[in-house]
Formats: structure tokens, sequence, C-alpha cells
């Protein structure tokens, strides 16, 4: 047996060894979002500070929007509220709220109490619309361009470096 | 970071036990195949549980939908499009066949094929050198005879 | 101040392992006899050290020294005493400490059980297993300490266990696994010592092997325990998920099996020498890569430790430098020359190279699967996940393929046997295998199925081969008592284990394919039927345990009216994580077990109740612990207890 073949099992484990050093920085719980530029799902869903208002998807498509999925029972949602209301604030885009499977009143209370960021909520009761979103677990923020295409999704909490890298994203857009 | 730490050990540790809903079909077969869905559907937030064992949120939507799918005469491969359409292939614990894949699925076939030629390879040439050996077994086989004989005609 | 002593005591530790390390391999190197005989009270110093600083941590769980991170965050004072000892390698910490001194108490056991070796030989093994240990004392002292403080202001009670580690299986699952999984580095080390001696005779194999089994029955021992545990306490009923953790302890296992049968044909026979060294590398570097996966956060896994990349990265290096080195070792110096013995197409030695195919495929096949999302993921070609249904459609048919080669194997002599002998020998096994498998399910179930068919065939393939064989050798003998204890433990070993095989096979084949399940919503007084057993629900009623409070279901079960037991599933709340816990009750029998679980309260005092029905689940952890057994009762083997040299080329079993 020619010496050459004794190296195989060094040569295969250093490629493992690559894989597995790749592996390190790469989260394997972090779900890349199915819709990448697909159109935002389909939907007729009560708003949730006027109940009597049905809102659909005419109703977020024409410019870029951060759909934010948040929740009341949501710890991480408390955490990145102060961000939301400062983006909210800088008026360069629109946020809209996705009230994921929550109670209306503890919603209401706690957009009156901290500040509301949101143009408008959609108050998605059943989680159904989060289901077809394919929402796993809140906070999330979808990133949509004017013609309601899903383009990115950020998992998580929703920082400085976040708005940084969702400004850099649309920037990109115009260039276009 | 300790404390993500320890919201990671909390969060995880809540969705590890036993997830019943009591879901009445009215057939058998759906019933079943009810079963095998959540078993090979992964939930996409847990810690590597299927759809059947987890207690979260998102598993129990999920399978509430895969239920209702099958009231609605849906079949296996619509509930499957449908996970997937939303979640990615993440939650298929059966992964699909494709390029990519390839060698996933045909990699320990080929590995079979390939260790089997070893070894006919190296039973050859080893046995190239044993043609001595095997006339030894064949008189082992006749001289064992011969012993038998020789044994029984003792008994008697 | 007992938890600086147990840092202190690591640190010596340390000290020892570096010299340990360094000395005897030089010794061994440079023919200098002290440097080589320092090795055994280097290993002994080592040793006392670690278990001082393990008895340290211990301590400090038992008194509730919350001042210890380690200790508040995995114990609480209202924890039952045997899980506040336990809860000791309840976490990454004191496991990993753990793992380190059943390191050092398998290089104590070497320096004191190698009388026969020669004396550069056990400095080198010795040696070797300084350097891994020096690996993981670092690793501890470095990232992982148990020992550090919140000080000065520390928690009044700790944030308690975690509930699904209150039990018993805590206590002896992660001991007897490490002792597996540990035990494999002796192997390693002799093999690693053997390329670095240029001494590669079969003595080397000799004394390899009684290591080897007895790690291999640890491991089979320890994973056969995790099954068992994980189907009682996690209250779904399932005994195997294919998860990362369980495939990490599953590996080395397979690859230890073809290891261990790969040595007893070096041993008697000189050949594949270059291959049982790579096994021997392998098994343990397999044992080292599942450390890598279940700690480093690299994969998800409900059993996996609390990770940290930084730590990840600590392995990673270690892997590097242990296997990296020691497969660069095997390149240049394993034995190129091709060795002069020479076997026909059927004998032992070409089974022994099918039995090495097809646990390797089965091994690789396993690794392939548990890696494979990362690959992809690694490559930037999204998330895919591999489950159950890969590995089953995978392992087991190649499982079912080494199962038949088995009963061949029985048959089959060194260098050559005359197929017509082989056909007449199993001509009648073969037969009374596949009527058994035809007409099982007929007598046990609802008519024929094809898996019952295989699996029961293959099975009393294994038993009826096995029971030929042994037969054979009462044929000219008049003394049985004699013949008996002629045997040698190795065959009563090999014939334990082989049957064991058999008992699992049947375990897992019943189990699979007779189950039955169902979920039911179940008032007070409801009654439901499964598998022809009655189960009536009495309601449930709150009791209270040593940390937890629970609602307690009581659930008769009658048999054809006659009643059979009745069985108390409890929801538990714990009082110190307020977390809900499902604790199944079980009725356990040797043909079938019934198994109840609550699911959430449901409207009026109803609850939505879960009842198995598991038929010969046991048999599949029987038929773990026969194997276990059988490695155990090897090691007894008059030949590895002499230093007898004129023994080597007798073949006994």
């Amino acid at each position: 047996m020619p010496r050459l073949l004794l190296f195989i099992p060094l040569a295969l484990f250093s490629i493992l060894i690559l894989f597995l050093w790749k592996g390190l920085s790469i989260d394997p719980r972090e779900l890349p979002s199915a819709l990448i530029d697909k159109p935002f799902p389909a939907f007729k869903v009560e708003a949730l500070l006027s109940p009597e208002r049905k809102l659909t998807t005419a109703d977020i498509v024409g410019k870029p929007v951060l759909i934010n999925v948040w929740a009341t029972w949501c710890p991480s949602c408390r955490q990145e509220h102060e961000q939301l209301l400062r983006i909210a604030q800088e008026n360069k885009i629109a946020i809209i709220g996705l009230n994921y499977k929550d109670d209306r009143t503890a919603a209401t209370k706690w957009l009156t109490q901290l500040g509301n960021p949101y143009q408008f909520n959609i108050y998605d009761e059943s989680g159904m619309l989060g289901l077809d979103l394919g929402v796993y677990g809140a906070p999330e923020t979808y990133l949509l361009d004017a013609q309601g295409i899903i383009r990115h999704r950020h998992v998580g909490v929703v920082t400085e470096q976040t708005w940084q890298e969702l400004q850099a994203i649309i920037k990109s857009w115009e260039k276009l | 970071m300790l404390k993500l730490l320890m919201i990671m050990a909390v969060l995880s540790f809540n969705s590890v036990h036993a997830a019943i809903d009591t879901y009445e079909f009215k057939d058998a077969d759906k019933q079943a195949r009810f079963h095998e869905l959540t078993a090979d559907l992964r939930c996409p937030k847990c810690q590597n549980q299927n759809l059947a064992d987890s207690n979260s949120e998102i598993a129990q939507d999920l399978r509430q939908k895969v239920y209702e799918m099958l009231d609605a005469d849906q079949s296996d491969s619509d509930i499957v499009d449908f996970m997937v359409a939303r979640y990615g292939e993440f939650v298929l614990y059966e992964p699909r066949f494709s390029l990519q894949n390839s060698i996933l699925w045909l990699g320990p076939f080929a590995l079979l094929i390939v260790g089997l030629f070893v070894v006919l390879f190296l039973v050859r040439s080893r046995s190239k050198n044993s043609k001595i050996d095997s006339a030894e077994v064949e008189l082992d086989t006749q001289q064992q005879k011969r012993l038998k004989q020789v044994l029984n005609k003792g008994k008697k | 101040m007992i938890p600086e002593l147990g840092e202190y005591a690591l640190i010596l530790a340390l000290g020892f392992s570096v010299i340990l390390a360094i000395v005897p391999l030089y010794g061994a190197a440079s023919l200098k006899t002290i440097w080589m005989e320092y090795a055994k009270p280097l290993a002994k110093a080592q040793f006392f050290f670690m278990a001082i600083s393990f008895a340290c941590l211990a301590y400090a769980f038992g008194q509730d020294d919350f001042s210890v991170q380690y200790v508040a965050n995995h114990s609480n004072s209202q924890l039952p005493m045997q899980f506040k000892l336990s809860a000791v390698w309840g976490g990454h910490e004191g496991s990993l400490l753990l793992w380190a001194l059943i390191l050092s108490g398998w290089t104590l056991a070497v320096s004191l059980f190698s009388r026969g070796l020669p004396l550069d030989m056990l400095a080198r093994v010795l040696g070797v297993m300084g350097i891994i240990a020096t690996g993981f004392i670092s690793f501890l002292l470095w990232t992982s300490s148990p020992f550090l403080r919140y000080l000065p202001r520390y928690p009044r009670d700790g944030a308690d266990l975690n509930p699904l580690l209150q039990d018993f299986g805590l206590i002896v699952h992660p001991p007897l696994l490490y002792m597996g999984y540990v035990g494999f580095s002796v192997a390693f080390a002799f093999a690693i010592a053997a390329l670095l001696s240029g001494r590669l005779d079969a003595a080397w194999a000799r004394w390899s092997r009684p290591w080897t089994n007895v790690a291999w029955a640890f491991l089979g021992g320890g994973i056969t325990l995790g099954s068992w545990w994980a189907y009682y306490e996690l209250g779904w009923g399932g005994w195997w998920f294919w998860d990362p953790v369980e495939n990490a302890s599953l590996m080395p296992w397979l690859v230890g099996t073809a290891l261990m049968h790969s040595l007893a044909v070096t041993e008697k026979r000189g050949v594949f020498k270059s291959w049982t060294l790579l096994l021997a590398i392998f098994a343990f570097s397999l044992s080292l890569l599942g450390t890598f996966l279940v700690r480093s956060g690299v994969l998800t896994s409900v059993h996996a430790f609390a990770s940290d990349p930084e730590r990840g990265f600590f392995i990673l290096v270690l892997l590097v430098l242990t296997i990296g080195g020691s497969l660069t070792l095997y390149a240049f110096k394993a034995p190129n020359v091709k060795s002069e013995s020479s076997f026909g197409w059927f004998s032992r030695e070409m089974l022994l190279l099918i039995n090495n195919v097809f646990l390797m495929v089965m091994a690789v096949t396993v690794l392939l699967g548990t890696l494979y999302p990362l690959l992809i993921d690694a490559l930037g070609s999204g998330k895919i996940s591999v489950g159950p249904p890969y590995f089953n459609a995978l392992f087991v048919p190649i499982m079912g393929l080494l199962v038949v080669s088995l009963g061949f194997s029985t048959v089959a002599r060194w260098r050559n046997t005359s197929l017509e002998s082989v056909k007449q020998q199993l001509m009648l096994p073969g037969i009374i295998s596949l009527a058994s498998g035809l007409i099982f399910p007929f007598l046990y179930g609802d008519g024929f199925n094809v898996r019952v068919f295989i699996g029961i065939s293959l099975s009393m393939w294994i038993i009826t081969t096995v029971f030929r064989e042994f037969k054979g050798k009462f044929r000219s003998t008049t003394s049985i008592t004699e013949k008996l204890k002629q045997l040698s433990p190795s065959y009563y070993g090999m014939m334990l284990a082989h049957i064991g095989v058999a008992v699992t096979a049947i375990g897992i084949t019943l189990v699979s394919v007779y189950s039955e399940e169902r979920d039911m919503r179940m008032a007070p007084g409801d009654t439901m039927e499964l598998a022809d057993y009655q189960f009536k629900f009495l309601g449930t009623k709150s009791v209270k345990g040593a940390n937890f409070v629970a609602d307690q279901g009581t659930i008769e079960i009658s048999l054809d009216g006659e009643s059979v037991v009745t069985l108390y599933p409890q929801k538990r709340r714990y009082n110190v994580k307020k977390s809900m816990m499902t604790e199944a009750s079980i009725d356990p029998g040797l043909f079938r077990d019934l198994y109840l679980a609550l699911g959430e309260p449901l409207a009026d005092g109803a609850w939505a109740v879960r009842v198995h029905y598991k038929p010969y689940v046991r048999w599949l952890w029987l038929g773990g612990l026969l194997m276990a057994l059988g490695g155990i009762v090897t090691v007894f083997d008059r030949r590895y207890r002499k230093n007898d040299t004129q023994k080597q080329g007798v073949a006994n079993a």
C-alpha cells in the first residue's frame, strides 16, 4: 500500500476542521426567512386600535415599510421598543406593527404607556398571518420594498446596528 | 452573556416535555398520517424537536394547522409543501433528494460499494498465496471424516 | 476556601500532567530508565490531585455554597442530597471536571495493571494520556473553571437543577458514558505508543484488547442507560431520536465495535495492523469530536450544554493537536509492509473485514447525517435538517447486513473454510430463522408483516447460529462441566454480546411495529381501551414532593375485567424554576410496558391523557446490557493476566 494512501485520513480530517471552524461562527438556531424575494402573504385582518378597520395587503404596499412582529408577552420586544421609537422619529421609513397572538387590551395599554412607533397595527390574534409569514418567535422585523416584496428579515431585538444595516439595504435600492 | 445563556436555558427547558393534544380524527388512516407528519416535521424554533413532541406555541399552532389540513382532505405532500413554503427546508427531518443532498443520500451506499470492493481486492490478492492452504483445508475435512469413522468404530 | 483548594488542586494536577506528558516520553525516546520510571508515580499524583479537586466541588454542592457560580446555577437548598451531588456533573464545567477525573482514573488503572508491559511501552502510553490530560485540564482552568465565585454579593439560594435532570438517570448515565468515552483514550494511547516505538507486533494488540473491551462495554452501557432514561423521563415514550448528542455517543461505539473485532484478528493472525491502528485513533477521535459538538454550540440539541463559541474554539484547537497530530504520526510511521499471512475467500479474516466495512459505513452514515446541516450551512447553501427518517432509512438496512454476516462468522475458520461445511452447518439455522420470521407475525400480530419477518428472522439467525456453535463445542467431550470450565471468558463474552445483539434487534423490531398510542380527553370516570387493556381515569389530586407540587392522576388498568395495576402519572410544578414537567407513570413488563402521561388540564377536571402500549421495549435495553456484560466478561480471560508470550498465537475462540 503506497505511503500516500496513509495520508488520506489526515487530509479528510483537515477538511472537516475547516468546516467545524466555520461552523463556530454560525448560529444554528437562526433561520433565514423562506419568503425572501417573495410577496408578503395575502391577509385580511383587523387593525389593533380600530377594530372596525380591516387591513389588507393594499395597506402595506406603495412605499418601503418595516413590519415589526411584537407582543406584550415578549420581553425582547420591550427591549427594542425605544429603538423603534427612535426610528419612527427619524421618519425615514414607516413602521407597521404585527401584534402577534396577543391580547388587545394589554397591547393597547402597552402602546399608550410606552409610546406608539407604529403607523398602524395588524392584530393577528390567531397567529395565522404569522404562520403564513414564517414567524417562529417574536420579535421579528421584515423589510418590504415598495411593491410589497419581502427583502430582508431580522430576528431578534432591533438595535442601532440593525437600523444601520436596514438603511444600507434601502440605500442600495435607491441606487438601482 | 450569562443572562443570555440563562434565558436560553430557561426557554429551552420549557418546551421539553410531552405535548399532548386531543385531536380526534374520524378515520384511523388520518390519525396515522397525523402521527407521521408531526413526527417528520421539525419545530422551527425548538432545540431539535419534532412537532409531535414540542410544547412551544409555534409547534402547537403548526400541529393545529396539520390537523385542519388533514381534515380538509389535503395530501401529505400538500401539507409538507405548505410548511416548506413558510419555513424553508429546515423543517423537513427527511431532507429532499436534490443535487445538494446527493452526497448525503448516496454517500453511504457508495462507501459500502467501495468498501466491499476493497475487501474483494484484498482477499483476492491474499488468496493467490493460499492455494497450498486450501489444499490443507481439503485434507482436513477428509481427515476429519476418517477420524469420525474411527471414533464411531471405537464407540461400538 | 474549599473551592479555592479545588482550583489549586486542579493546577497541581495540570502540573503533573505536563511532566507526565514530557518526561516518560523523553525517557522512552532516549532509553533513560529512570525517566521512564517516573510515569507511574506521576500518574498516581495526577489522579490524587484530580480527586481532591473533584471532592472540593462535591463538597461545595453538598454544603450549598452558593457563592460558587457553578453551584448557584445548578443547585438549590431544597434539592434532595443525591441530586445535589450528581448536579456536580449537571452542567458544562462540572461534567468536564468529571471527564478529566475519569481520564486520570484510567491513567492510574493503566499504571497499576500493566505488569506484563515493557517499561518503554508503559512510559509512552502514560505519556500520551498525560498529553491528553494536559489539554483537558488546561481547557478547564482557562475557560471552564467550576470554582469561580460570585463575590462579594452572592445569591441566597441557587437557581435549581433542571427538573428533567432531577432523576436517577443523572446519577448514573454521565459517569458510565464518560468511562466509555474516556476509556477509548487508552486504546488510542497504546496505538500512539506503538507508532512511536515502531514496535507493531501482535503483542500491542493483545495489550490493547482488555482496555478496549472494557471501555466499549461502559460506553454501550451508558448509551443503553441514556436511551432508557430518555424513555421514561421525557414523557413521549421514545427511546432514540438520532439527536446530535445521541449520535455523538453512538459513533465512537460503532467504531469501537469494529476496533474490538479488528484487534482480535491482529492479535491472532498479525494482519491488518495499520487498519487496526487507524481504528484506535479513529475511535478516540470520535469521542473528542463528540465533546466538541456537544459543548461548542455548533449543533442544536436538547441535550447540549449551554455553549460558548470561545470554548468551542479551544476544543477545536485540542482536536487539531490531538487528532491532527496522531494522524500525522500515523501517516509517517504506520507499517507499509504487507504481512505474510494469507487467507482465502471464506475465512474469519474475510468476515472480519466485512464486519469492519459494515460498521464503518454505519458510523460514517451517522457522522454524515449529523454534520450535513453544518456543512451545507457553512457553504452558505441554507439551512436543512437531517433527522430520524434519514438515519432509519440508511442505518437499519446496513445493520441487517451486519447481522447476516454475524451468523456466517460462527462457522468461518481462520484462513479458509470449505463452502460445503458452511452450507451443511448453516442450513438448519437458516431454515429455522426464516420459519420463525414467517410464523411470528401470525401468532403475535394480525398476520404477515415484512418488518417483523426480517427482524425476527435476523434475530433468530444470530441465536440459532450462536447456539449451534456452542453445541458444537461439546460434540466430542464426555464431561459437560469440564468443557464448560474449559471454554474461555473470551468465548463466553462473545456469545453474550452476540446474543445481546439479537435481543436488542427483537426489541427494536417489535416495539417499532406493534406499539400503540392514544391521546384522549378523559374526565374523572371515563374509560379508554387500547391493545386489549382498559384504562379508567379516576381524577387527580394534589401532592407535594421534596421541591415540587404536583397534580397526580390515578388510572386503573385492567385486562379482560381483571385488575392489572394502578398508575399515578404526575404533572409537576417545581418550586424554584416554576416550570412544569410531566412525570410519566409506567408499568414495566418483560413483554410489554404500559406508559401513561398527563398533558394539559382541560375544563371540568378533565385532562388530556396519553396512553402508550409498548411491547418488548425492555428487550432493547436488556440486549444492550448483555452486550456490555459480554464485553466485561472477556477481560477475565487468563491470557490477559499472565505474562506468557508463548500463548500469543493460540486461537482460543
